[in-house]
């Protein structure tokens, strides 16, 4: 999949690295005791540490580090036994030490790797430059008074971890795919919910373009906060335009960073005088160094569920399913739970074919996930299994399942309430196929003089007569043996 | 390495501490000889000796993942300089 801008001048590249923030899954916050729980009231969730009152000491939070290292080993990271928070200074009025406490020169994870499943069933490896630890700042409430700004500082000291790729990334298309695998990695971990409308999983993109065969990378602008996958391939696309016409007016681009405008479609400068690049990082002296043992990561690694890639290949191999089926039910953990348990002992590529194809029909319709389905995965599986067993026809089973999603019950007591049962007795078949054709005698000589094509009418003829209960495959030979023989 | 006046200027706004022009050249020389006493110690030969981060030898302590702290809305706003209601409420910043 290419994706080129035509410029005056010729084609351009885009080059794309992104820089993901995931807040971490714990109980409490990265340097203190205080609540991670989202909705409560302002200022709540707030300890002394937080607030940043004199004296007070971060203690690190044991389970941000796991979680961390959980989330490198997810990402097949090299994970650094020896990392050191910094300080990263700047002053802003949600952030009350005037620094944020973070990892800069020895992050706790190291190089990895995430693998992007494209169109197509193909996948392409983007590279992770490192995953590091921070705290969150604060949140500013600009409309509740014209001449204030209100502070609540309930995220203030939340453990986030902030993933980089490496700038591997060539189009919008493989910014979303790479967002949303990451998205499926630290939810099947467990290490981040990764919803991005609460802003628990946030991006900063970072975008440069150059000429189509042009090795060096050309100056990088900073894309602010945008806060959907849509948003983030839109910016990619804008940006990038920008860029490749100021580079063919002569101009050059700044290192700077832009916030994305979804109103407007465009990005503009943030000011950049009040928000000047001079961190001054220096290691936080309050703050020892994190150093982790080889058992420890060991025992992490052990604890890790079956990832996404791995399932797929799985899928794939074991079930035999295409690998976009096995793609897009390995996406979230809960379509793979509810896929595997419905498939179990059943035809697998049916079930497949049901779920992404039915089930997803029917959730869509109603703007519910699959956690919500009125339909059991046990249920699913066990229509399919009526289907195998030759009970009901495919074309029944739609009805059933249409039921199913009405009233919620299991496809065996529909079945059976309706005596929907399909009738596979050649005995009882045959009665009806004879009294269709005595009733037809017209189209019955149509078909015996030749057009071949009519008995499909009387297929449908037949089926009808039977309330779709009859085995369209029997009916089919009964036909052929009565009208052709 | 030696700081002149402007160095001062910006290390100061960064700090966001005020200094009158006429104080600038007296603190840039001040700092100078702060930093260049500290210049001293790279005259030790610290070639292939590890970066000391600490001056103790302890293992960092952790802390369990569990709620015990929050909850005190009133102590976090006693002395804040403005508030509104449960906020703390600072000059407009203009996003």
């Amino acid at each position: 999949m290419s994706y080129l801008i035509e410029g005056r001048t010729g084609q351009w590249e885009v080059v794309v690295g992104l820089e993901v923030h995931a807040q971490v899954i714990s109980n409490a916050k990265l340097f203190s005791g205080a609540s991670t729980e989202f909705g409560k009231g302002p200022n709540e969730n707030v300890s002394l540490v937080d607030a940043a009152m004199p004296g007070m000491l971060p203690v690190i939070n044991e389970m941000a580090i796991e979680q961390a290292v959980r989330t490198g080993l997810g990402l097949r990271a090299v994970i650094n036994r020896h990392s050191v928070f910094e300080r990263k200074n700047y002053f802003y009025a949600d952030l009350p030490q005037g620094y944020q406490i973070s990892q800069f020169l020895h992050p706790i994870v190291g190089e990895g790797i995430v693998t992007l499943d494209l169109d197509g069933g193909e996948s392409r490896d983007i590279g992770i430059e490192r995953l590091h630890l921070e705290q969150d700042a604060g949140k500013s409430i600009h409309d509740r008074d014209p001449r204030r700004t209100m502070i609540d500082l309930n995220r203030s000291g939340v453990a986030l971890m902030e993933i980089v790729s490496k700038p591997d990334i060539r189009t919008p298309e493989e910014a979303g795919a790479y967002l949303r695998k990451l998205r499926a990695i630290v939810r099947y971990l467990g290490t981040c919910d990764g919803n991005m409308e609460e802003g628990s999983m946030r991006a900063d993109v970072n975008v440069s373009v150059r000429p189509l065969g042009e090795t060096e990378l050309r100056t990088r602008v900073e894309v602010k906060n945008v806060n959907s996958i849509r948003f983030v391939m839109q910016a990619i696309e804008i940006e990038a335009e920008r860029q490749v016409e100021a580079w063919e007016d002569g101009e050059e681009i700044i290192q700077e960073t832009r916030l994305f405008d979804p109103n407007r479609g465009e990005t503009r400068p943030m000011r950049s005088k009040e928000f000047a690049h001079d961190y001054r990082y220096f290691p936080d002296p309050d703050l020892l160094p994190v150093r982790l043992e080889e058992d420890y990561i060991a025992a992490i690694k052990k604890t890790l569920p079956e990832l996404p890639d791995d399932k797929k290949a799985r899928l794939i191999k074991d079930l035999g399913l295409s690998p976009y089926d096995a793609s897009v039910l390995v996406a979230d953990r809960e379509t793979a739970a509810y896929f595997e348990t419905a498939a179990k002992g059943r035809d697998a590529k049916q079930v497949a074919n049901w779920l992404t194809t039915n089930l997803f029909g029917a959730l869509n319709k109603r703007g519910v996930g699959i956690d919500e389905s009125p339909v059991t995965a046990e249920d699913l599986g066990a229509l399919v299994g009526l289907i195998e067993d030759g009970t009901i026809s495919s074309k029944i089973a739609k009805d059933v399942f249409e039921d199913m999603l009405e009233t919620g019950k299991a496809p065996g007591a529909i079945v059976e309430e309706k005596g929907l049962k399909q009738i596979t007795d050649s005995g009882a078949i045959e009665a009806i196929v004879d009294q269709v054709i005595a009733d037809n005698p017209g189209q019955a000589d149509e078909v015996r003089g030749g057009n071949e094509k009519a008995i499909g009418w009387f297929v449908g003829q037949v089926m009808k007569a039977s309330q779709g209960k009859a085995n369209p495959g029997q009916v089919n030979q009964l036909l052929k043996a009565k009208l052709l023989g | 390495m030696s700081l002149n006046e402007d160095d001062v200027r910006k290390i100061a706004f960064l700090a966001r501490i005020r200094v009158d022009e006429a104080r600038l050249a007296p603190l840039a020389d001040e700092l100078n000889n702060i930093v260049g006493w500290v210049e001293q110690l790279s005259e030790v030969d610290t070639n292939g000796i590890a970066p000391m981060t600490s001056a103790v030898d302890i293992v960092t302590p952790l802390r369990k993942d569990v709620v015990n702290d929050g909850d005190k809305v009133e102590d976090i706003l006693a002395n804040a300089p403005d508030r509104e209601g449960p906020f703390f409420a600072v000059p407009k910043v203009v996003e």
